[in-house]
C-alpha cells in the first residue's frame, strides 16, 4: 500500500526523535512469531483487552462511587438507577473481574501445558505469576468497595488471617484495618489501592511483554524457532487471529454482562454490610475458591504451629510454588504433545483444581473436609513430587526437527 | 515488509479484490462498533437522572409581601424573587434603553410586572450581590450592590455602574397559577 | 482436546450442579414460575407493575421500606406527573432546618425516595416484636431463587406447623424460609385488596404481580439492558463472522 508522501514524510520525522513508529513497526507488525500457534495463544491478548476495559469502566464509575460507609452501598445503587448507562458500567466491571480470571486462569494452564514457563522464558513466567498476585489483591480490595454483607464479612474473615502470624500477627491486623474492626477507614484505603493496584498490573504487563519479546513466543510443538520458515510477521496473521478471538470472547462476555449479569455473584451482596449480622454462608468469589479450599483444609496443628497459622501459608505456597516451577520441572522436552506421562498429570492436576473450587463453596463438614484435605495435599504432590520426577524419568516423544517441518509434515498427511 | 519465506499476503493475485473488500467492510463495521461502544463512556458524564429531577423548582409566591425579596436555590444558584412596589416598578420602565450598559427594557425582564426574578449571581466574577435584606444596601439604583467590585443594579437587575458588563440572567421560568412559579 | 473437553463438563456439571449444602434443613424446592421479564426477550407487563405496586401500597409498605426508590421512577409504570405527585403528596419527608433552627416536615416531592414506614432500624424492630422487615428495593436479588422465592415465600404459607415442630413466640411456619420460622405474619388473603383495573385478587395473583413488581424495583433497567444485549449481540455475531472470514483469507497462504 503507498503511503502518501506527506504521511511518511511526518513519520520518519517523529520517528527520528521518538522511534514510536518503528517501534510498532518492528514489536507488533514484522514481528517474527511461531506460525503454528493454536487458539491457546489468544488469551494472553485477551487478558490484555479486559484489563484495558477493567480499567476504563473503572475510571468512569470512581467518578460517582463514594468510598464512605454510609454511602457505598448507595453510591452503587444510584450507579445502577440514575447514572447514565451506569447499570452497563457496573456489569461490566462485575463480568469483567470474573472474565479477567477465567483468561488468566486459561493463559497460564496453557502455559502449565506446553512448558511454556521453562528456560529461557524462566522470568516470563515469575512475572506473571506476580501480575496473578496483584490481579487477586485488586480484586480482593475491589469486591469490599459496594459494601456488601460479602464485601463486609469477606474482609474481615481475609484479614483477620493475618494474626496468625505469630509475635506481630495482631497488630499487623490493626494496621491493615486502620481501626479496630473493618470500617470506614479500611474501606476507604481499599479504595486507594483497588484504584491504584492496577496501574501496577500494567506496568508489570508492560515488563512482561519485554520479556517475550526477548526470547518470542513458544508454540504448541514447544521447539525454538530456527529460520525464518518457521516464522510469520504478527501481522496481519496474529492481529486478525487476535481480533477475531477478541469477537467470540466478546459474545460471550457480553451474554453474560446483558442477560445474566449476576451470575457469577452472590445474592447476599445486595444486602448492605450489617457487622452485627454474618451470614450463614460467607463464600469468596469463584475465583477464589480453589486457595478457599487449601486455606481451611489444614485443620491440626503440626508441633508449635497452629493450624490457622499453616493454612495461611499453604494459601500462599499454592500460588509461590509457581514461583519455582522452572525448576521443579527439569524436563527438557518443553510441550505436554510430546510428554505422554505428564499430560496424564496435568488433568489431573486441572481436575484436583476444579475439585478445589468445588470444595472451597461447600460447608466446613465432612465429606468436604476430607476430599478437601486430599485435593490439598495432591496439588503440592503434583508440583514438587511428580512434576520433578517426570522430569527425570519420563521417556519423551522425539521431537519435530522444526516447526516447518512438522507444518509441512501435516500439511502433506491432511 | 521482510523477505520472508511466506508469500506476502499483500502480494496481487486474483483474491485480491475480494479480500481488500472484505478488509474494507470488516474494518468499517469495526470502527462503528468502537464509536458505538465509546458512546456509553462519554453519555455517563451527562447529568445523572437524579439531577435532572432537581432541575426544576417550584416557588409558592403567595408569602411574599409587595416590597419583600426572598431567595431561592435553583440548580445550586440563588435566585432573587422580589414583589417590587409600584415606586420601583415606574422607575424601572422609566430608564431609557440607550442609557443602559446592556440595553433592556423592563418589559424585556419581567412577566409580571410586580415580580422581578432574576439569578442573584454578578455578571462581573460572581459574587452574590447585597440588596435582599432590608439592612443591605441596595446601591445608587434601588436594586442591588455587589461588595466585591462596586457594580449596581437597579430595580429591574440591570447594570447601570460598574465593572459588570451583562443585567442580571433572568432563568427561564413560568407561572404555573397566579401564586406559584416554576423555575427551569 | 477431547480429554479437556470431558473434563469441562464434568467440572461444569460438578459445580453448577451441586450447590452449596446448607447447614440446616434443606428448604422445599421452589416451584418455576413462569415471568415475563425471564428471558433474552423479557419484558415488564405495565398493567401487571400497577397492580404489583397496589399490594405493596396496600400489603407491605407498612413495615417494608423501598428506599432505593424514587417517586418520579413510578413514570415507568406509566404513571403521569401529576399522578405521581400525588401519590408522592400522600407522604411527607423530614426537611430543614429552617431559618429558625428547626426541622419540619413537608409533603413528598416526584424527586423524593419512597419514605419508609420508620424512621430507623431500632423504631422498625420495636413495632415488629424485634424482628427488622428489610427494605423490598432489592429483595428480588438479595435472595437465592428471586422472584421465584419471593413469591413461593408469600403464597407458601400453611395454616399450621407440620408434626413435630414447636413454632417459636410470634413466629410462623414457612417452608420456603431458611429454618422454616418467620416473624412476618402471613400477608396475603383470598381478595384482601380490590385491585383497580378489576382483575381477581386471588393469594396466587398478588404474590405473582407484588414479585414482578419487586423485580422491577430491583432492576428498573431489565427491558432497556435486554433490548440493548440483543442489538450489541447480533452486532458482534456479524462483526466476528466477518472477522473469521478475513482471517481464513489471510491464512489461506499458510494452510
Amino acid at each position: 500500500m503507498a503511503t502518501p508522501r506527506w504521511i511518511k514524510g511526518t513519520m520518519d520525522w517523529v520517528d527520528y526523535r521518538l522511534p514510536v513508529i518503528s517501534f510498532v513497526e518492528h514489536h507488533a507488525l514484522e514481528y517474527p512469531t511461531p506460525k503454528n500457534l493454536n487458539y491457546w495463544w489468544n488469551f494472553g491478548f485477551l487478558a490484555g483487552i479486559v484489563l484495558v476495559v477493567m480499567i476504563a469502566t473503572g475510571i468512569f464509575l470512581a467518578m460517582s462511587y463514594t468510598p464512605h460507609v454510609d454511602h457505598a452501598f448507595g453510591s452503587v445503587e444510584r450507579i445502577m438507577r440514575d447514572v447514565n448507562y451506569g447499570w452497563l458500567l457496573r456489569y461490566l466491571h462485575m463480568n469483567g473481574a470474573s472474565m479477567f480470571f477465567i483468561v488468566v486462569y486459561i493463559h497460564i494452564f496453557r502455559g502449565l501445558y506446553y512448558g511454556s514457563y521453562k528456560a529461557p522464558r524462566e522470568i516470563l513466567w515469575i512475572i506473571g505469576v506476580l501480575i496473578l498476585f496483584a490481579m487477586m489483591a485488586t480484586a480482593f480490595v475491589g469486591y469490599v468497595l459496594p459494601w456488601g454483607q460479602m464485601s463486609f464479612w469477606g474482609a474481615t474473615v481475609i484479614t483477620n488471617l493475618f494474626s496468625a502470624i505469630p509475635l506481630v500477627g495482631e497488630k499487623i491486623v490493626t494496621w491493615l484495618w486502620g481501626g479496630f474492626s473493618v470500617g470506614n477507614p479500611t474501606l476507604n484505603r481499599f479504595f486507594a489501592l483497588h484504584y491504584l493496584l492496577p496501574f501496577i498490573i500494567f506496568g508489570l504487563v508492560f515488563v512482561h511483554l519485554w520479556a517475550l519479546h526477548t526470547h518470542k513466543s513458544s508454540n504448541p510443538l514447544g521447539v525454538d524457532i530456527k529460520g525464518d520458515e518457521d516464522v510469520v510477521p504478527f501481522h496481519p496473521y496474529y492481529t486478525i487471529k487476535d481480533l477475531f478471538g477478541l469477537g467470540v470472547f466478546l459474545i460471550v462476555y457480553l451474554a453474560f454482562v446483558f442477560y445474566a449479569p449476576d451470575f457469577f455473584g452472590e445474592p447476599d451482596n445486595y444486602i448492605p454490610a450489617n457487622p452485627l449480622v454474618t451470614p450463614p454462608h460467607i463464600v469468596p468469589e469463584w475465583y477464589f475458591l480453589p486457595f478457599y479450599a487449601i486455606l481451611r483444609s489444614i485443620t491440626f496443628d503440626i508441633w508449635f504451629v497452629p493450624a490457622k497459622l499453616l493454612g495461611v501459608i499453604a494459601m500462599f505456597a499454592s500460588i509461590a510454588v509457581l514461583l519455582v516451577l522452572p525448576w521443579l520441572d527439569r524436563s527438557k522436552v518443553r510441550s505436554a504433545r510430546f510428554r505422554p506421562i505428564y499430560k496424564q498429570f496435568f488433568w489431573l492436576f486441572l481436575f484436583d483444581c476444579l475439585v478445589l473450587g468445588y470444595i472451597g463453596a461447600q460447608v466446613a463438614e465432612e465429606p468436604y473436609v476430607t476430599i478437601g484435605q486430599v485435593a490439598t495435599a495432591y496439588y503440592f504432590i503434583h508440583f514438587l513430587v511428580i512434576v520433578p520426577l517426570l522430569g527425570m524419568l519420563e521417556r519423551t516423544r522425539p521431537l519435530p526437527e522444526s516447526i516447518s517441518a512438522a507444518v509441512t509434515k501435516r500439511g502433506k498427511a491432511a | 515488509m521482510t523477505d520472508t519465506a511466506i508469500p506476502s499476503p499483500d502480494a496481487p493475485d486474483t483474491g485480491e479484490s475480494r479480500r481488500d473488500f472484505l478488509l474494507i467492510t470488516t474494518a468499517t463495521v469495526g470502527v462503528v462498533g468502537a464509536a458505538l461502544a465509546a458512546w456509553p463512556f462519554i453519555d455517563t458524564m451527562n447529568p445523572a437522572a437524579d439531577t435532572l429531577a432537581l432541575a426544576s423548582t417550584d416557588v409558592d409566591l403567595s408569602a411574599v409581601e409587595e416590597g419583600q425579596s426572598i431567595t431561592v436555590i435553583w440548580r445550586g444558584k440563588p435566585v432573587f424573587i422580589r414583589h417590587r412596589t409600584p415606586e420601583e416598578i415606574e422607575e424601572a420602565k422609566a430608564v431609557d434603553p440607550a442609557d443602559l450598559i446592556d440595553p433592556q427594557t423592563d418589559a424585556d425582564r419581567v412577566q409580571k410586572e410586580p415580580w422581578l426574578i432574576v439569578v442573584g449571581i454578578c455578571t462581573h466574577l460572581g459574587c452574590i450581590p447585597l440588596g435582599q435584606k432590608p439592612s443591605d444596601p441596595r446601591g445608587d439604583f434601588d436594586g442591588w450592590f455587589c461588595p466585591c467590585h462596586g457594580s449596581h443594579y437597579d430595580s429591574a437587575g440591570r447594570i447601570r455602574k460598574g465593572p459588570a458588563p451583562k443585567n442580571l440572567v433572568i432563568p427561564p421560568y413560568e407561572f404555573v397559577d397566579d401564586e406559584s412559579i416554576r423555575i427551569g | 482436546m477431547h480429554r479437556f473437553l470431558i473434563t469441562a463438563v464434568t467440572a461444569a456439571a460438578v459445580l453448577f450442579g451441586a450447590g452449596p449444602a446448607s447447614a440446616a434443613e434443606e428448604t422445599a424446592e421452589l416451584p418455576d414460575i413462569e415471568w415475563t421479564f425471564e428471558g433474552p426477550f423479557g419484558h415488564f407487563d405495565r398493567a401487571q407493575l400497577k397492580r404489583g405496586f397496589q399490594v405493596y401500597r396496600e400489603v407491605c409498605s407498612s413495615c417494608h421500606g423501598l428506599k432505593r426508590v424514587a417517586y418520579r421512577n413510578l413514570a415507568d409504570l406509566g404513571f403521569t406527573e401529576s399522578e405521581i405527585a400525588e401519590i408522592a403528596g400522600e407522604y411527607e419527608v423530614e426537611d430543614g432546618p429552617d431559618d429558625e433552627g428547626e426541622m419540619y416536615f413537608r409533603e413528598a416531592l416526584a424527586s423524593d425516595h419512597f419514605v419508609p414506614p420508620f424512621p430507623n432500624d431500632q423504631a422498625a424492630r420495636l413495632a415488629n416484636g424485634g424482628a427488622l422487615p428489610p427494605d423490598l428495593s432489592l429483595i428480588v436479588k438479595a435472595r437465592k431463587g428471586g422472584a421465584d422465592y419471593i413469591h413461593a415465600l408469600l403464597a407458601g404459607y400453611e395454616d399450621e406447623a407440620p408434626e413435630g415442630v414447636e413454632l417459636g413466640d410470634g413466629m410462623y411456619y414457612n417452608a420456603y424460609f431458611p429454618g422454616h420460622q418467620i416473624a412476618m405474619p402471613p400477608p396475603l388473603f383470598e381478595d384482601g385488596i380490590e385491585y383497580e383495573d378489576g382483575t381477581e385478587a386471588s393469594i396466587d395473583q398478588m404474590a405473582t404481580d407484588v414479585s414482578t413488581f419487586l423485580a422491577w424495583t430491583a432492576s428498573p433497567e431489565l427491558e432497556a439492558r435486554k433490548r440493548l444485549g440483543l442489538k450489541v449481540l447480533i452486532f458482534l455475531v456479524v462483526l466476528t463472522g466477518m472477522l473469521y472470514a478475513l482471517k481464513r483469507q489471510i491464512w489461506s497462504k499458510v494452510h
